[in-house]
Order: structure tokens, then C-alpha cells, then sequence
């Protein structure tokens, strides 16, 4: 504990970068995912293709490919930029099936109807189906989430500036408080992006909560 | 028999479902319980299996307190069915049909034959004992839950708004194909519904609820329609109750016209009437043809087919329906083979129903009751 | 790079010999199926329960949830510093293999608890209580009718912890233990990229390949009246509309993790 409060700053300082290794990924994964996931549901023949090859990058072991991205991307080892466009390909593996799946859940009737009121295709996706895919999606998102904390602290081994640098500190000192501590701060860090998913999933769903249905 | 003493289900949130329900239901005989929603039918049944155990009272099956039988061993010896059918989808129908035999233990093949004797009871052949329930219609899955049900040979059946999951037509014919079993079997029977039309059409007897658990009358169907004991069952009963009530007032002797008649592909032109009926080559009536307006032959597709017909020793609700629906108000009365035995107008068909006695039907629970 | 890399994978050298890529893949396979057996044996009964009961939902939901969030090279560093000294009699090995296959048990027991669960959770209510009204026991509606509907979602949360299991079995290697993760760590060492290139496509492949396995058992483990030509989705369609089965796997809807290859395994993932 006094470990703790000794280091205040540094866990501060460690946890905001970990927070945007894992955190703008997220966002960019879900972008991404997004037009991908409406493809694979559009067309269905794209469907088993996307969700099986997408997931697929899900099997890449992060180890190697924090070492080995700098070398496509051409920049410096310890860019965040690599970490950030690993940790984005790891969201986007995770995404993709779940925004085709969250799209398949919105029931054919209300697609239908909202077709023939009018909307395009276009106006549908944004005012319909998105919305009402929106739990499911969000589901995935919180999995992700989770995932990316955990992932970005295995950038440690290359040495970069994360949360996971208290673990290979106490690791190589032999000394426990680092470790502990690092492992808390990302579980809180996870937990606290669970719980803006969460905030964000209901305010974009008033409707459930009026008939206290789960999210 | 089954007999509910003195049954009240309160729930642990405080709602009462079933208050003090006291009801007989005889060997052999469709007890239905009938209710708007919410009035604790479900609850009541389901006490029978102690799916739900009641809050104070006795059900006694045959005499024996059911509270004192072990829960599963009683189940087995109940058929249950319900609206969905609840089939087991990781079963093929056979499978499914199989399941309480093979739950106590009977032989293999006896239960095989038995199952396959069972689909082809409910219509439903060979060809479908090998699939799964998610390649059944939703009528069909019904059939197969029924005959699960029966597989064991229960002497009580169970049925929680069996019928209710299927649309009217295919809902007609399950009722219908059920009461046919029903009179080779024999079965005890509670069946719950919200359909008064259903629990008139099925029960022997019938027991409506109202809201809170309260039995406010049980009565066979023809009393019940003719007496109801006061204004929530008179108004669940239905506006209709007059006209519906001759269903169970078989036709007296109607006075029958001979009726003019031309056969399918005849000409039509000599004869001199607005309407003729046309008939096959086995006097069964078709349709009716207005002869003005065919020159030729009476082709199938110039029959109007508005009109209903009625079997001679059917009920005056079937007659008198006859008589309004055809086109030329003569309506068409055939014997049991479905050959023309003459029409009838409708004044002919309310005269009879003025002349005939206003049924009195002995209430079973209530002997002194007027007989309005 | 790719070229390099390929000859990396071809060169006899790396195919014989105790540290070679089959040598490596046995142990990695080792450790994974050790890993995923004990995380079986603790979250698909304690998965079923919850499921069946109904109770403990919020206490086993949760608690996956945080096991989720424990970064694994934390908990791995946290229990070799633990345990080392408690092996250091025994033979070498062990005081980092062991830690390595708590973490990774760790890592699989949530997909796999929330598989039961789901799957259990979501048979058609229906089906429940008409077993239980034909007189099965409890233990009888489990066996056979909660967990035989509950095939497709189980093997679903088992397949992704595999997954998981089988990329994060690599971070072995950080603390000194065998497996696959040996080429990454080596190679990043002596900056040897197409090693940890082809270490990871071999990692990739393997993942892969094991998926498939389990795909083909999952087909002949399943019932076909689950998978069969007509889904939860046009039964719904055909039977009026309100199965609890139907509604139920719409709302649980949520993917378990990782997903890859054939889309037909989830109840859930049908296109409808
Ligand atoms: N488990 C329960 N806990 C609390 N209240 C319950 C429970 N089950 C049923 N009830 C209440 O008991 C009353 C009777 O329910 P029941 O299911 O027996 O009605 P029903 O007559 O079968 O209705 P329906 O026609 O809608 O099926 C209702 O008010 C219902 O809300
Ligand atoms: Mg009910």
C-alpha cells in the first residue's frame, strides 16, 4: 500500500497511456468493424469469409506481433502507433461477427417496415438497424474492451509505456507491490471502461429501459 | 377423479391465484377450466402435477391425497401438455413420443410400437417419426405433443391451452381429431383455455374462473349458455349464447322441401327458379347456380359455394346457419352420408326452435336451480 | 521478410531435434489441453448449475467478468514470483510451466462458465417444463434435455477459449517455459524476425487447425434437430411465432469471444 501511494504519479502516468493503447483502438476496431460487419450481413455469402478470416487475426499472438508490426509500419519500436494499430486489429477480429450477429438480431419485420416507410438503405442502417444492434454490439464491445487491457500489458516485453511495466519491475526486482499493483490498476482500468460501454449502451437505449429489459 | 378441497395457491409476492377452489373432475370426462387471463387456470393445473404446490387445501387423484405422492412418480402417471408443445429440440418426434416410457422403464420395442401406433393416432404418419421438431408446423408439433403425452398411457391428462399456438382452421381440426380420441379413451381430463368457444366445443363439464382464483360457475356447456349464474359469466359467456346454445339442440323433425336438382355439367336452361342446386353424380350438393345467367353447361367454377349445409341429425345451430347462408335462403340438409335429403327456410327452422322445449339441463352442482 | 520467413519454416533444421517446431507444438498443445481441461472441470459444472438453478447468476457472472480483466502476463509474473520457491526442489521446469497453466485456466474458465450458462439458460422454457411435468427428475432434465440443448453454446465458449488459450499459451516462453512462444522469444532476442514470424504463423495454423477439429466433433456431438437444415430462426416462422427458444437466443445474443471459421456452431449466429 505505501508502495502505492509512493507511486502515485507513476501509476497515473502509465494508466492514461494505458487507457489510449487500449482505448482508441476500441474506437477505431469499432469503426472499422462497422461497414465490414454490415457487409457480411448485406451480402451473406461474405458472411462465413468475414467472420471466420477476421477472427482468424484474433489467433496472432500479441508477443509477436508487437515485435514485428514496427517492421511493416516502418516506425520506431516504441511508437504507440504500432501498439495502437495491433491492439485495433485485435478489436476489429472480435468486431466484425459481432456487429454482423448484432445486425442479424434486428428483427426482419422492423427492417421491412422501415423499408416501406420510405428510408433507404442507407437512412435505414443509421436510423434503425444500428440502434437496435446497438446491445448486441455493445456486448462484443465490453469482451473487447477487456480483452485490450490485458493485451496492451504484454507490450511490456518490448518495453512499452503501459501499465504492464510494473510487472516486469517487480518480476525482475522479485518484489510483489509493482505486480500487484499493476494488475489492480488494469483491472480497474477494465472496469471502468466496462462501465462507460455500459452508461454509453444505455443512454442509446431508452427503450429497453422502459420495459427493464437487460441489455 | 380428480378432486380439488378447498385449494388456495398464494404466491410469495402475496398474489392469490387460486381461491379456495373446490371442483370435482370425473373419470373419463373433459373438465375445462375457462377464464379471462390472469385468473389462475394455469396455476390450477399445474397443482394437479405439483408443478406448483398449492398454499393450503388437497388434491386428491382417485381418492389418494396427491400431496403425499412422490412428485416425479406422480408426473408420470399425468399426461402434460401444453401451448407451446415444449418439444425437446435435440429429439427426433419419436424420441420425443418415447420419453415418459422409456422414463419408467418399459421394453424397447413395445415402446417403439406403441409411439409409432400413437403418431399414426394423432396423423401424423411414418415419414415423420425420424425428423425434428424444428421441421414440424407448429399444428403438427402440437399433435406430437399430445401424443407424447399419451405415450405412457396416463388415465390423466393435463392439457394448459393445448390448441391456443395455431390458427383457427388447423386449431378446428386438432379439436376435433382430439375429441375422436378422446371417445376410444377415456381420459380424465382437465384442459384450461381462455377460448369459451374451445371450452364449449370440449368440455363435459365447464368451470369459469374469474379474476383472483374464484370458481364462479361449473356447468355442463348447454347450462351454461341457457343459466348463467350472474353477469361476469353471463358477459364471459358472450353475446352470442342464444344462437350458440342450439349447437347442443339436435334438429327435430324439420319440415323438408324436395329440392330441384341438376347434375354438374347439365344445362341449367329449362328450369325456372333464381337458384338451382347442383349436385354429383352421388346426390352430395356443390353449389348453387343462378340459371339466368348460364347459358350451357353448369361448370365447378360458375358454383356459388356460399351456402353451408347440415346434417340431418346435427344441431339447429348447423341448420339454421344452413338456412341463412345459402344464396337462395333454401337451406341444404344431407343425411349422414352427405346425400340431399331436402332444404329448409328459415322461418321453417325458428318455428322448430319456438316449438321445441328450452333446454333443461340438470345442473350438476346446483339440482334446484330455476329452469328459466 | 516472407521469404525469409518461409525459409525459416522449411529449413530442415527447425523440423528435428528437442527445441524444433514439432517438438514445440507438442508441448504447446500440452500445455493448452491441460490448461483447458482443468478450466472444464471447474466452469462447466459450476456453468450447468447456474443455468439449472438459476442461482449464483450475478455471483458467477461477475466473477468471470473480473477474471476476464486480470491481464494475464501480470498474473503470470505474479505466480512464478509465488510459487518458484515452492518448487525449487523439483525438476526445473515445473516452477514455470505450472504458473504458466494457471494463467491460462484462468483465461479460459470465463468463455467456457459463460457457455454453460447461456446454453442452459436459453433452452426453450417449454421443454423444461414439460420435462419436469412427465416426472424427470432435476437431475434427469439436465441430463437429458438442458445439456444436450446446450451442446451448441457450450462447445461455442469452449472453441473461444481455445483460441485464447492456444495465442496466449506463447507468453509461456517469457518466463522461461516451452511451447511455441519459445520462437518468439528467442527470435526477438537476437532480433531474428522471420523466426518470430513463422513462430507465429505456426501458432496461427495450429489455432486454426485444432478449431476445425473441434468443429467436426461439435457436428456429430450435436443433435441435428439443433443444427439441422431448418434453424431456431424459421422454426419461429412456422410455429406461430412465441417460442421461448427462439426469443430466448435472440436476446442471448452475445457473442462469447473469439469466433472463427464455420458460422453454422452458435444457436445464436444463424443469419436469419
Ligand atoms: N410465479 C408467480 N409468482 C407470482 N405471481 C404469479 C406467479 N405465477 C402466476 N402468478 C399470478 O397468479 C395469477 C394467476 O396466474 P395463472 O398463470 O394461473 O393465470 P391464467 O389463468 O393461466 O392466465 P392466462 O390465461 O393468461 O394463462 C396471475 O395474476 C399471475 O400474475
Ligand atoms: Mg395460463
Amino acid at each position: 500500500m505505501t508502495w502505492f501511494i509512493d507511486h502515485l504519479g507513476e501509476v497515473w502516468d502509465l494508466g492514461r497511456q494505458h487507457a489510449v493503447l487500449a482505448g482508441l483502438p476500441l474506437l477505431l476496431g469499432l469503426l472499422i468493424a462497422l461497414p465490414l460487419g454490415w457487409l457480411a450481413r448485406r451480402f451473406r455469402w461474405l458472411y462465413a469469409p468475414f467472420t471466420a478470416g477476421f477472427g482468424l487475426l484474433y489467433t496472432i499472438p500479441s508477443l509477436a506481433l508487437f515485435v514485428i508490426l514496427p517492421l511493416v509500419t516502418g516506425r520506431g519500436i516504441l511508437d504507440p502507433f504500432n501498439v495502437i494499430v495491433a491492439m485495433t486489429l485485435y478489436t476489429v477480429a472480435l468486431l466484425v461477427r459481432t456487429v454482423a450477429d448484432g445486425l442479424g438480431s434486428v428483427p426482419g419485420a422492423v427492417t421491412n417496415a422501415a423499408t416501406a416507410m420510405g428510408y433507404t438503405p442507407g437512412k435505414r442502417f443509421f436510423a434503425v438497424e444500428l440502434p437496435l444492434a446497438v446491445p448486441v454490439i455493445s456486448a462484443g464491445l465490453r469482451v473487447a474492451a477487456v480483452s485490450n487491457v490485458s493485451i496492451v500489458s504484454v507490450g511490456t516485453v518490448i518495453g512499452v509505456q503501459q501499465l504492464g511495466l510494473f510487472f516486469s519491475d517487480g518480476f525482475n526486482r522479485q518484489f510483489y507491490d509493482p505486480i500487484v499493483v499493476g494488475i489492480v490498476a488494469c483491472i480497474v482500468l477494465a472496469l471502468l471502461f466496462d462501465a462507460v460501454i455500459l452508461v454509453v449502451t444505455r443512454l442509446l437505449t431508452p427503450w429497453l429501459r422502459a420495459t427493464g429489459a437487460r441489455a | 377423479m380428480i378432486v380439488f378441497d378447498g385449494v388456495t395457491k398464494k404466491y410469495p409476492d402475496g398474489t392469490v391465484a387460486v381461491h379456495d377452489l373446490t371442483l370435482e373432475a370425473p373419470t373419463g370426462k373433459i373438465t375445462v377450466l375457462v377464464g379471462p387471463s390472469g385468473c389462475g387456470k394455469t396455476t390450477s393445473l399445474r397443482m394437479v402435477n405439483r408443478m406448483i404446490e398449492p398454499s393450503s387445501g388437497t388434491i386428491s387423484l382417485d381418492g389418494k391425497d396427491t400431496g403425499r405422492m412422490k412428485a416425479s412418480e406422480l408426473r408420470r402417471g399425468i399426461g402434460y401438455v401444453i401451448q407451446h408443445a415444449g418439444l425437446f429440440p435435440n429429439r427426433t418426434v419419436l424420441d420425443n413420443v418415447e420419453t415418459v416410457p422409456r422414463l419408467v422403464g418399459m421394453g424397447k420395442k413395445e415402446t417403439r410400437d406403441r409411439a409409432m401406433q400413437l403418431l399414426e393416432q394423432v396423423g401424423l404418419g411414418a415419414d415423420y417419426a425420424k425428423r425434428y421438431p424444428s421441421q414440424l408446423s407448429g399444428g403438427q408439433q402440437q399433435r406430437v405433443g399430445v401424443a407424447r403425452a399419451l405415450a405412457a398411457d396416463p388415465p390423466v391428462m393435463l392439457m394448459d391451452e393445448p390448441f391456443s399456438a395455431v390458427d383457427p382452421v388447423v386449431r378446428d381440426q386438432l379439436q376435433d381429431e382430439f375429441l375422436r380420441l378422446q371417445d376410444d379413451l377415456g381420459k380424465t381430463i382437465i384442459f384450461v383455455t381462455h377460448d369459451i368457444d374451445e371450452a364449449i366445443k370440449m368440455g363435459d363439464q365447464v368451470a369459469v374462473m374469474r379474476v383472483g382464483g374464484y370458481l364462479a360457475q361449473l356447468a355442463e356447456p348447454a347450462y351454461l349458455l341457457a343459466h348463467p349464474v350472474d353477469d361476469f359469466v353471463a358477459d364471459f359467456v358472450g353475446r352470442d349464447r342464444g344462437y350458440r346454445g342450439l349447437s347442443f339442440q339436435a334438429a327435430p323433425r324439420l319440415p323438408l322441401a324436395s329440392e330441384r336438382t341438376i347434375t354438374l355439367g347439365e344445362s341449367a336452361r329449362d328450369v325456372d327458379d333464381d337458384w338451382v342446386l347442383v349436385v354429383d353424380g352421388d346426390n352430395h350438393p356443390l353449389g348453387w347456380v343462378e340459371p339466368r345467367r348460364i347459358d350451357g353447361e353448369v361448370t365447378s367454377e360458375r358454383l356459388h359455394r356460399g351456402g353451408t349445409v347440415a346434417r340431418a341429425s346435427g344441431p339447429l345451430r348447423a341448420v339454421l346457419d344452413a338456412a341463412l347462408s345459402s344464396p337462395s335462403r333454401r337451406g341444404v340438409v344431407v343425411d349422414d352420408s352427405g346425400a340431399l335429403v331436402g332444404t329448409v327456410r328459415p322461418h321453417e327452422v325458428l318455428t322448430a326452435i319456438e316449438e321445441a322445449e328450452r333446454p333443461v339441463v340438470e345442473n350438476p352442482d346446483n339440482p334446484g336451480a330455476p329452469a328459466a | 521478410m516472407i521469404a525469409s520467413t518461409w525459409q525459416w519454416l522449411t529449413d530442415p533444421v527447425n523440423w528435428s531435434g528437442p527445441g524444433s517446431i514439432p517438438n514445440q507444438i507438442l508441448t504447446h498443445l500440452w500445455y493448452s489441453a491441460i490448461a483447458l481441461f482443468v478450466a472444464s472441470l471447474i466452469a462447466i459444472p459450476a456453468g450447468l448449475a447456474i443455468g439449472h438453478t438459476g442461482r449464483g447468476r450475478f455471483f458467477g457472472v461477475n466473477l468471470a467478468a473480473a477474471a476476464r480483466a486480470i491481464p494475464s502476463l501480470g498474473l503470470l509474473f505474479l505466480m512464478v514470483l509465488w510459487l518458484f520457491p515452492k518448487f525449487s526442489g523439483s525438476s526445473g521446469s515445473a516452477a514455470f510451466v505450472v504458473p504458466s497453466l494457471i494463467v491460462l485456466a484462468v483465461l479460459a474458465i470465463p468463455p467456457i462458465l459463460a457457455g454453460a450458462y447461456a446454453g442452459v439458460e436459453g433452452v426453450d422454457p417449454a421443454a423444461r417444463d414439460a420435462a419436469k411435468g412427465m416426472g424427470m427428475t432435476g437431475m434427469q432434465v439436465l441430463r437429458r434435455v438442458e445439456i444436450p440443448n446446450a451442446m451448441p453454446l457450450i462447445f461455442s465458449g469452449f472453441r473461444s477459449a481455445t483460441l485464447q488459450v492456444i495465442a496466449t499459451a506463447t507468453l509461456a516462453a517469457v518466463v522461461g517455459a516451452d511451447g511455441l512462444g519459445r520462437f518468439l522469444i528467442d527470435g526477438q532476442k537476437i532480433r531474428d524476425y522471420p523466426q518470430m514470424a513463422g513462430g507465429s504463423l505456426v501458432v496461427a495454423i495450429l489455432a486454426l487447425v485444432v478449431d476445425l477439429l473441434l468443429g467436426t466433433i461439435q457436428r456429430y456431438a450435436v443433435s441435428p434437430g439443433l443444427t439441422g437444415r431448418r434453424t431456431s430462426a424459421s422454426r419461429r416462422g412456422r410455429s406461430d411465432g412465441v417460442s421461448g427458444s427462439a426469443e430466448s437466443a435472440g436476446r442471448s445474443n452475445t457473442p462469447l469471444d473469439v469466433e472463427i471459421s464455420d458460422p453454422r456452431r452458435t444457436v445464436d449466429s444463424q443469419p436469419s
